[in-house]
């Protein structure tokens, strides 16, 4: 029988196929910090998939994500996939999308951009290339790719 | 006229070519009106909102004199000294709150993308009068409008432009507008103030490719219209190499003899020492045409903006 690396979780979220190495930035983007959490959080790193691929798997127990969650994952790893579980089922399976427009989830890279003063707006970016991701900002125009670095 | 397509006028990029040669058409048939030789109540009643977070004077001006020129009425303020904005208020709150006593505003204000939020909050059309480092829409129509008027087509048009092509906002929306009427494109800039790269690529996607010179005394040979902007001091990290790369830029008849004899020179203004004074009096100069032609630009926006015909 294959030993599991990380044990099954009775109720929770199961975010499976993150790319590797990015595990520790999927807990950044969702503020789980290890202090703001209830139950048990595990982290696999270079893990290999059935498709005998690497990729990295987050358990967090007793938290089910929300959709606007999910949708910050997106962001630094397109393919993850999100597994509600519910007395050890998997009750409900999302997937990862990446959406046109970005809102709220990132800073303008640009210092003198109006969203990085004391405006009471939310940043909004359009997504203009996929791979790498690419935003241009809905302000000021610019264009970063170094997305990750500036996830609020 | 109806509505006009747009609503606002806040970046270059919101516009086809078809709607920018509809706002040239129409600033054409404003210069009567412009030059005060014909009158027109047309705006009677509306008021224009100037929001100046920034001091311009030419640009402020020209938005006065163009609501008035078009019977409006124009209040606002030239600089955030003395209003609540000095008391710490925010934009989104000052755009809510003025958006109510005008039918229009134009806002010039140090951050890129200003405009735009203001925009986006209010109700009334918002025109951008410049954005920190970011648009200066108006100011890319007039000069399309300048180089139509003195050459009578973009098209194949040999356009030179030089100086600081990193930080120099005009040069941006302008080179991206030119490529969309398909001038050919000969940038000329000290190293360390070239055109961005993101706006090269916008460039070459309306697929026209840019040449780049080191020798203005090259570039200018074969060139149309020779548009020069200002090199800022503050860009460079000590005086004698500002004072270095200043003196290789400089326009004089002398330089101006070794291309066409048509050869237009335009400046955005204010000059500091860019284009020698005795150009001036020559035919090359096109720089304060080109400031004048402010009025029915932006005469001719503020009225499609609103709907109205002169």
């Amino acid at each position: 029988m294959k030993e599991l690396k990380v044990q099954p979780i009775r109720n929770g979220t199961v975010i499976d196929h993150i790319e590797p190495g990015a595990a520790l930035s999927v807990l950044k983007i969702l503020g789980v910090n290890g202090e703001n959490v209830k139950g048990t959080v595990s982290v696999a790193m270079h893990v290999r998939s059935k498709k005998d691929e690497w990729k990295d798997i987050v358990k967090i127990e007793d938290r089910e994500l929300y959709s606007n969650e999910v949708n910050r994952i997106a962001l630094i790893s397109p393919h993850a996939t999100i597994n509600i579980i519910r007395d050890y089922n998997v009750a409900e399976k999302k997937s990862v999308k990446l959406p046109e427009v970005v809102r709220g989830i990132v800073r303008c890279a640009n210092p003198n951009c109006v969203t990085n003063s004391n405006e009471p707006v939310e940043t909004s970016f359009l997504v203009v290339r996929e791979r790498p991701l690419t935003l241009k900002c809905h302000f000021c125009d610019r264009v970063q790719s170094n997305v990750e670095k500036y996830i609020i | 006229m109806g509505k006009p397509s747009f609503s606002d006028f806040v970046s270059i990029r919101d516009l086809t070519k078809k709607q920018m040669s509809e706002v040239l058409e129409r600033a054409e048939g404003m210069i009567p009106y412009a030059s005060g030789e014909k009158r027109t109540r047309a705006l009677e009643g509306r008021i224009l909102g100037t929001l100046f977070y920034e001091p311009s004077t030419r640009t402020r001006l020209s938005f006065e004199s163009a609501m008035l020129r078009l019977g409006g009425a124009v209040m606002g303020f030239s600089t955030p000294m003395g209003t609540s904005i000095e008391k710490g208020e925010n934009l989104s709150d000052t755009i809510r709150v003025t958006e109510s006593y005008a039918d229009i505003l134009v806002i010039r204000h140090p951050l890129e993308g200003a405009a735009r939020l203001a925009a986006d909050m209010s109700s009334k059309p918002v025109v951008n009068a410049g954005d920190g480092a970011g648009q200066h829409p108006t100011q890319t129509i007039l000069d399309l409008f300048t180089m139509l008027q003195a050459k009578e087509t973009l098209e194949g048009l040999n356009v030179v432009i030089l100086g600081d092509l990193k930080f120099g906002r005009t040069v941006h929306s302008l080179s991206e507008a030119l490529a969309l009427f398909g001038a050919n494109l000969t940038f000329v800039a000290p190293p360390s103030l070239e055109m961005p790269r993101e706006v090269i690529a916008d460039i070459e996607s309306k697929g026209v490719k840019p040449h780049y010179s080191s020798s203005l005394g090259d570039a200018v040979r074969e060139a149309d219209i020779l548009y020069v902007t200002r090199i800022q001091k503050e860009r460079f990290a000590d005086a004698a190499e500002y004072a270095k790369v200043a003196g290789t830029y400089r326009i004089d008849s002398r330089l101006l003899s070794q291309g066409k004899s048509t050869l237009s020179v335009m400046h955005p203004l204010p000059r500091i020492s860019e284009i020698s004074p005795d150009v001036d009096s020559t035919p090359h100069s096109l720089y304060f045409r080109q400031a004048a032609n402010g009025i029915p630009v932006r005469m001719a926006i503020l009225s499609m903006l609103l709907g109205v015909d002169p």
